[in-house]
């Protein structure tokens, strides 16, 4: 085992992954043996392991199923094909069958969200699940098929892209053909040229890019790093695997890029584990850059330089996209999100100043040198130039992949989408905001919040990728209760109140959602999210309540329902359903006499 | 060699050197920021988030904040001050703390900071987290219940070949110290003695070193012995001023020993009836609602489909809903049947008992005869109810308070020990 891999901290999980796949599991034997070739303590490693849900203490089965549990798959139909899941293996969600060749499990989003239901067998995608063909994967794995001989392959869905001349990603590019801009220029002149353009980060936080490599590149050191984020962990968001499967080169390029501005000698693609499926290509392209001098010694460029790269895969922890959280998840710990006492720019991997940008963010860095700073200038907003990859889904006719100039007003956008009744769309996931949509009845047109003339754009709805449309007759309360298991389930237990915190407020929407709420209760989400906020470490806990706090503001009508005041029978308990065992039983009971 | 800068902590203008901790700083000028991770020797940890403060505007927390030229920042504002309290109290909601049966108890930073910022309950409701004690380390005890997860263990009990002695494991609310045996068994009896000085509540303990220190004064119970419950409105509204008050009362899944409880009020009977007129009920034996009525009593949470209906109809017939005892307000006794399942109760009932016929086969289904419900739920699960009394039963007096009160729009104090029953 340990012939192919250094034991070096920062092959870990590699190593780990290893063993699950082999030994579809992690034993104690095993967390021995790892334990001494890392040379730590046995409980150190178990902590690690029992971090990441991908990897198990015991069997997941020969054929791990891990079906997507996001709002978008509830409301595709998920629970006809759990139902279908449970049936066809004869076991039920969170456990295996008897002869261990099913482990059946939930997991969030993995990125399939405009064919769900979706699941991953052994991480292979399986997309548009119908319970018919739930039976039908089933027997033919029964039957000896392998996963990855009867698995779909991700539909790219790409609906639409402005006129060639505006379309910054998905566009025809030759490969390594940006790169000869690396001859003529030398690593200020490349961040200078990336600063003008005002690219600024697309994994949500907006900060400009340029500064951030300038940051690395002013911080002494004598070693920096450059890492992609490739983790797409936010609920709704599949922006970055459909850049994977179509573009993997820019991103590359990218980094390669970004490397030599900052002066970084190493890089990784932080690659979530339900993207392991696009690793392979991934690998395969990497050699090629090698091949062709791109990566390894003496890349060609003004002053020639050393760069390489591997990719990295996480584990199944959504905290893990937290660049301090990423970064630690690289050096084989706990992905827990760091201090803040330095950014990474500063001490980053292994101490080291180290750039985390979002794929989106360095896949467009070919791009601005292919056109040129100028004509890069010309599409999108003053604030936001260029495009943006925006994914779509839930109830709509066209759910996919959008690529849309900043700035796009969001009515025409909402109808290229195909949106049946949207009362609700959720802009960057659930850590980002919801908007109330209605139709003005004068015009025709969608109303944000009540306003027209609304766009997609830094200066005004900045979305981060995820774009959620939920209809009339969803219930906004499941809605926001989904956000919430998917915070309690991932925080990371750092702080008390996202992990405790988090944990009651699920407990008081449960509440709502039953009826049960009162108008104190309102009073206290309020009053806690706030503290959630302002006190949490890191982005999850911080932004975990957002949603919340608009939907109680933007839909009063939702939660004066759900309040007990204002009914006087409580609509969560229906006595049919109170009564159906009852019925059952007896008529089973009576029926074996006869 | 470090530069002299100058800050401003709430206003108070603060000379010091550049770089240092906020915290330490803060302190050395008078200014308490409470913390319960930070300790001095060893690098922040940043986990507990109590000395959370504002800077230029923004929340961070003391611990890792570096003091620069010219920062401004706020300490002890009301919004921050309550943070503070807000996350102790979260603490407390989050883990099991029985201070009076604890080894730290009088040594221990939460408890101590608890006192400090006045905290009598928790706003927060109780967690009910499972969390363990492991006894099986050599020296040591890991008290998970008391543990705050504040990770000072974690980051610096080592052994002396640099393994980490107590890891974090899983995730989350799920989130938990965990000690390694082979590793703790490597520790010194002084090392071990520093882990459990380390430790800023009671979750780490050195076995056999335990109450050597007298327990301190604490004063509990002294705040919330006079509860005001607080009226809605300002007493029931007669049509015409000679009619008397219309109450109904009901036992539902109950033993009606509320309703005993009800007649224990004795002479004051006499009184009630004065005002009062009962409606449908058990003590007066009228079977169907032919008023409205001003209040309904329930006593009893609801078991099978007739409790239901009847529920429903008091609420359809009553202004104000009251749940009388534990039965009606969270299922009490009957409700015990809830973990088992109902096929197991109706099979014990009727077909496996000792007094059930030899060979008994049929479970009565009718559909004249009320349906058995899959739970026994409390009555508010099924309509809202406007006032609990609580008690099994509650006493004659309490009960009486309550409908006077509610009668004639009231507010009166419940005294401790009336509604205590320990
Ligand atoms: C909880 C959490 C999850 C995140 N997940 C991602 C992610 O999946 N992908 C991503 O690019 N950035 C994610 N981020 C943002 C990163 O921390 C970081 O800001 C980003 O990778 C920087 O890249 P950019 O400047 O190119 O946007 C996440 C942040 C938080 C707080
Ligand atoms: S806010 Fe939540 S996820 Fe972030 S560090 Fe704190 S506990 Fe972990």
């Amino acid at each position: 085992m340990f012939k192919t891999h250094k034991p070096d901290r920062k092959h870990l999980m590699e190593v780990l992954w290893d063993i699950q796949k082999n030994k579809r599991c992690i034993e104690s034997e095993e967390i021995v043996k790892v334990a001494q070739a890392f040379d730590m303590s046995r409980i150190e490693l178990e902590g690690i392991i029992s971090f990441y849900h991908f990897y198990h203490f015991d069997d997941a089965g020969k054929y791990t199923v891990y079906l997507d549990t996001s709002i978008i798959a509830e409301h595709g139909g998920r629970q006809e094909i759990r139902q279908a899941f449970e049936e066809a293996t004869g076991t039920t969600f969170g456990s295996v069958t008897p002869d261990l060749t099913f482990g059946l499990f939930d997991t969030p989003c993995i990125g399939l969200s405009d064919q769900e239901p979706a699941c991953l067998i052994n991480f292979r995608p399986f997309t548009s699940l119908t319970p018919q063909k739930v039976f039908n994967i089933v027997t033919q794995l029964k039957a000896g098929k392998r996963p990855s001989e009867i698995c779909d392959v991700p539909k790219t869905n790409i609906r639409y892209t402005p006129p060639a001349d505006r379309t910054v990603f998905f566009k025809p590019y030759e490969k390594f053909s940006a790169l000869a801009a690396l001859r003529d220029r030398t690593p200020d002149e490349i961040i200078d040229t990336v600063e003008q353009s005002k690219l600024a980060g697309y994994g949500g936080a907006f900060f400009p890019t340029g500064k951030k490599w300038r940051f690395c590149r002013q911080t002494p050191a004598e070693k920096r790093y450059v890492i992609a984020n490739a983790d797409e962990g936010e609920p709704g968001t599949f922006k970055d695997r459909v850049l994977l499967q179509t573009h993997p080169e820019l991103l590359i390029e990218g980094l390669i890029f970004a490397a030599y501005a900052v002066g970084a000698s190493e890089g990784a693609i932080y690659l979530r584990a339900e993207y392991m499926y696009l690793k392979e290509e991934l690998d395969r392209l990497l050699v090629e850059y090698r091949r062709k001098g791109f990566l390894g010694k003496n890349i060609p460029a003004k002053t020639p330089f050393e760069f390489d790269l591997y990719v990295h895969l996480g584990a199944g922890a959504y905290v893990c996209g937290e660049e301090t959280a990423l970064i630690h998840s690289m050096e084989g710990r706990r992905g827990e999100p760091g201090t803040k006492e330095y950014f990474p720019v500063q001490k980053g991997f292994l101490g080291q100043p180290t750039v985390v940008n979002n794929v989106e963010t360095l896949s467009a860095v070919p791009r601005v040198f292919e056109a040129g700073v100028e004509n890069w200038l010309k599409v999108g907003t003053a604030k936001t130039p260029g495009t943006k990859i925006i994914s779509v889904s839930g109830d709509c006719t066209n759910p996919g992949i959008y690529e849309i100039e900043w700035g796009t007003d969001f009515n025409d956008f909402l109808r290229m989408t195909g949106a049946r009744d949207p009362k609700m769309v959720q802009l960057s996931g659930p850590s980002g905001v919801c908007v109330a949509v209605a139709v003005d009845p004068k015009t025709g047109l969608y109303l944000v919040d009540g306003q027209d003339r609304r766009a997609l754009s830094g200066e005004d709805l900045a979305c981060g990728g995820s774009f959620m449309i939920f209809d009339e007759t969803r219930n906004i309360l499941k809605v926001l209760k989904s956000y919430s298991d998917f915070f309690v389930a991932e925080s990371c237990g750092l702080c008390v109140p996202c992990r405790t915190g988090n944990f009651l407020l699920n407990k008081k929407l449960q509440k709502l959602i039953n009826g049960h709420g009162e108008k104190k209760d309102l009073h206290e989400i309020t009053e806690w999210s706030e503290i959630i906020k302002t006190t949490s470490r890191c982005g999850l806990g911080q932004f975990s309540n957002n949603s919340l706090l608009l939907a109680i503001d933007k839909f009063p009508d939702v939660i004066d329902r759900a309040l007990a005041d204002n009914t006087d029978f409580n609509p969560a308990f229906n006595i049919e359903t109170a009564t159906a065992e009852y019925d059952r039983i007896v008529e089973e009971i009576n029926a074996n006499y006869d | 060699m470090t530069k002299i800068i100058n800050i401003t902590i709430d206003g108070k203008p603060i000379e010091t050197f550049e770089g240092r901790n906020l915290v330490d700083v803060a302190k050395e000028n008078g200014i308490f920021i409470p913390t319960l991770c930070y300790f001095r020797d060893i690098p922040p940890l940043a986990t507990c988030r109590i000395c959370t403060v504002k800077l230029n505007g923004r929340h961070t927390t003391g611990c890792t904040l570096r003091v620069a030229d010219g920062m401004q920042i706020e300490v002890n504002t009301p919004e921050l001050l309550d943070n503070r309290k807000a996350i102790i109290e979260m603490l407390y909601s989050e883990g099991n703390h029985f201070c009076p049966s604890c080894e730290k108890s009088g040594k221990c930073d939460m408890q101590n900071l608890g006192y400090d910022m006045g905290i009598t309950a928790s706003r927060y409701p109780h967690a009910f987290s499972h969390k363990t004690i492991d006894f099986n380390p050599k020296r040591m005890i890991m008290e998970s219940n008391r543990c705050i997860l504040c990770k000072r263990c974690v980051e610096e009990v080592k052994t002396r070949d640099g393994k980490d002695v107590f890891s974090f494991v899983k995730r989350g609310v799920k989130t938990l110290v965990k000690i390694d045996y082979e590793e703790e068994a490597k520790l010194s009896e002084s090392e071990a003695m520093r882990a459990m000085n380390l430790c800023p509540v009671g979750a780490i303990l050195v076995k056999g070193m335990i109450h050597e220190e007298p327990f301190g004064d604490r004063k509990y119970d002294l705040v919330g012995k006079e509860v005001k419950p607080k009226l809605s409105g300002g007493g029931l509204v007669k049509k015409d001023p000679n009619e008397k008050f219309i109450v109904a009362t009901t036992s539902l899944a109950g033993c009606f020993g509320c309703h005993m409880s009800m007649l224990d009020i004795d002479t004051e009977l006499i009184d009630l009836l004065e005002i009062v007129e009962f409606n449908k009920s058990p003590l007066t034996d009228i079977k169907k609602f032919s008023k409205r009525c001003h209040i309904g009593i329930v006593e009893g949470g609801c078991a099978n489909s007739e409790n239901v209906e009847v529920l429903k109809e008091f609420r359809k017939r009553c202004d104000i809903l009251v749940s009388l005892g534990e039965c009606a307000i969270m299922g009490g006794i009957p409700a015990m049947r809830n973990f088992v399942s109902l096929r197991e109760c109706l099979e014990e009932a009727y077909l496996h008992s000792r007094t059930s016929e030899l060979g008994a086969h049929v479970i009565p289904g009718h559909e004249d005869i009320p349906k058995i419900l899959n739970n026994v739920y409390p009555c508010t699960e099924i309509v809202k109810i406007d006032y609990y009394i609580p008690g099994c039963p509650p006493s004659a007096q309490h009960i009486w308070k309550v409908v006077r009160s509610l009668l004639l729009g009231e507010e009166f104090s419940i005294a401790h020990d009336e509604f205590k029953y320990d």
